[in-house]
């Protein structure tokens, strides 16, 4: 308030009949935030309040219908527990999650490093082909993979059989779910590795050239000047790229129900799409809550740490 | 490499100078080597969605692969927007997203400005909560977003898809508008001041104008975001009359198989919007998005 008053002290001297009251109150911020707020409670804090209350209540399509749930306590949560499959789905998105985020940090951090190293035609070339793949809407980007992996006419097994891999003549990918989930991995890593890459070579270019020619003075290798001195000035970027990807990684779910035309099996099941089928498919709304409530809670310490990042950062201003 | 904007490429210069040794030249040339190979792989993708689009149907199901779309045809975008519905599930999603990003801008910009331009208290705060919110997975909210509105009957209804859109578009529009409003330098609009301008004449002739890029440049991510949405108009929008694009995709595959020329050309279609207004702002963003985090 104080910044807003002493701003309009100045102008209110040479304007007298533009009342200050009368602006400061018509521009208070709180003025200003009310009807973002209010749309925000609405839209965001509601949910956030019911999906709580819900995962303590019996909601099936009979009171779907009647528009009412029935209290059942922890029901839900003892239900999900003792639930041997939860345990599957949960290490599964653990997994998938870890493999995700390693594999789009690792290659998108090399791309960058070679952003670097590269001629300048070439760096333009591949900045585009990035910023191209980035802009691919991920519905879009999986019917393609789709259609690169399809068991007859897909380019994956043609190409795997030519380079004789193996007999490839025909393969579905999604028999076996290693080789599914191989091919998702590869749909969202390559769909996240631009905004990883090109991050990553933004903050490159603004590491002081000085600090690495005088580590390379001193005789230090390639992959020690990365390590001890790009890496630690990047580790602010860092962090928040490894906690943004593991946000996104763990509630991947587009790229497995398109993928697997809408009814993907159990084996398929990750956090997202296991809460989605026990409230969509099973109407039980109320046990695909309490699964929904222990992925925001998980998902939740991760967010701690990009927020805690950004502050840090001073994007908190 | 010192001044440039993070993503513009240095100059020629930068790294020819550096080889005139043999080695160092066969260096950039593995680099370059190496950087090519990952143009093609990473492009690959997008490349044979849009040639299979032009490719006639033998030359798609071919069991050993054609390269080109040689011959061209344009019968898979015929096909693709003769299809049922595609012109109505164009006209919901740009009603779905003009609504959404009018709403939304209209919205985050009087929220932006309280956050950009004046210290209260709950600033830092609300700023927290709206960085946090926008790591709610959409997929945990579509549980209550959908007992809501279908105890509002806005269920199968373009208005309650609209609502929903607002719960991740909202926030980030917010975050992305108070970045480029703090942008402007408060001296700007304070010498507009001395000079006997009123707080909102300052408004409207120094900050609007400046922050005018900004707010085209988020309503384009706006766009984007909504756009591509699907899970949201998967749960609500039953009747295929209803559906936006994203959704209408999914009608190419059916129990006899996926008619992949269509289905490409239809892709096709859905992405250049998006993948057109991207180019014009990506840098824009993605130096926004980071602006600051290497400071350190």
């Amino acid at each position: 308030m104080a910044v807003a008053e002493s701003d309009f002290s100045l102008a209110s001297r040479r304007r007298p009949r533009w009342s200050r009251h009368r602006v400061a109150s018509a521009a208070s911020p709180y003025g200003l935030l009310a009807p973002a707020l209010v749309v925000l409670g609405v839209v965001l804090g509601y949910p956030l309040y019911l999906i709580a209350r819900l995962s303590f209540e019996k909601y099936g399509l009979f009171e779907l219908i009647r528009h009412k749930g029935r209290w059942i306590g922890l029901d839900n949560y003892t239900a999900i527990i003792h639930d041997s499959q939860f345990w599957h789905v949960l290490l599964r998105t653990v997994g998938f999650t870890a493999v995700n985020v390693s594999l789009t940090m690792v290659l998108g951090t090399a791309i960058a490093l070679l952003l670097v190293r590269v001629s300048t035609v070439v760096r333009y070339m591949l900045t585009a082909a990035l910023v191209f793949v980035w802009a691919t809407p991920v519905v879009v980007a999986v019917d393609v993979w789709r259609w690169l992996v399809d068991p007859q006419f897909g380019l994956a097994n043609w190409l795997l059989t030519k380079l004789h891999v193996g007999n490839f003549v025909h393969h579905d990918w999604f028999v076996n779910p290693w080789s599914g989930f191989g091919v998702i991995t590869a749909v969202v890593v390559w769909g996240a590795i631009p905004f990883v890459a090109i991050t990553v070579f933004a903050g490159l270019s603004q590491v002081p050239a000085e600090l690495i020619e005088a580590a390379q003075i001193d005789g230090a290798r390639a992959w020690n000047v990365f390590r001890e001195v790009t890496l630690p000035l990047l580790k602010p970027i860092f962090v928040i790229l490894v906690s943004l990807s593991i946000i996104w990684d763990f509630q991947v779910f587009n790229q497995i129900w398109i993928m697997l035309d809408q009814r993907p099996s159990a084996d398929y099941y990750l956090m997202s799409v296991y809460s989605f089928v026990e409230s969509f498919r099973i109407s039980e709304y109320g046990l695909g809550s309490a699964i929904a409530v222990v992925m925001v809670l998980i998902m939740f310490g991760f967010t701690f740490v990009y927020v805690r990042q950004m502050v840090k950062a001073g994007e908190v201003r | 490499m010192s001044s440039a904007t993070p993503i513009a490429p240095t100059p020629v210069a930068a790294v020819v100078r550096q080889g005139p040794s043999a080695r160092r030249r066969l260096g950039l040339l593995g680099w370059n080597a190496a950087g090519i190979a990952v143009f093609v792989v990473m492009v690959f993708p997008v490349y044979w969605m849009v040639s299979t689009a032009f490719k006639t149907g033998p030359n798609i199901f071919s069991y050993s692969p054609k390269w080109l779309p040689v011959p061209a045809t344009l019968a898979n975008f015929g096909d693709a927007i003769h299809r049922q519905y595609f012109w109505q599930n164009v006209r919901n999603s740009l009603i779905v997203v003009g609504v959404v990003v009018v709403l939304s801008l209209t919205l985050a910009f009087l929220a932006a400005l309280a956050l950009a331009k004046f210290k209260f208290y709950g600033r830092r705060a609300f700023i927290v909560l709206i960085i946090a919110v926008q790591m709610v997975p959409l997929n945990a909210l579509i549980i209550p977003l959908y007992i809501t509105l279908s105890r509002a009957h806005q269920v199968n209804k373009l208005s309650g898809v609209i609502i929903t859109y607002m719960t991740f578009v909202l926030p980030f529009t917010i975050w992305t508008l108070r970045g480029f409003i703090l942008g402007v330098p408060r001296e700007l609009e304070e010498a507009a001041m001395v000079d006997g301008t009123t707080r909102f004449g300052a408004f409207v002739r120094v900050l609007l104008p400046l922050v005018a890029p900004g707010l085209v440049a988020t309503s384009i991510f706006a766009f984007i975001q909504a756009w591509n949405e699907y899970i949201m108009a998967y749960v609500l929008l039953s009747s295929p009359e209803k559906q936006t694009l994203t959704v209408w995709l999914a009608s190419f595959t059916t129990n006899r198989g996926t008619a992949w020329g269509p289905l490409m050309a239809g892709a096709t279609l859905t992405a250049l919007p998006v993948v057109g207004f991207f180019l014009l702002v990506q840098r824009r963003i993605a130096f926004g998005l980071t602006a600051g985090a290497v400071r350190g």
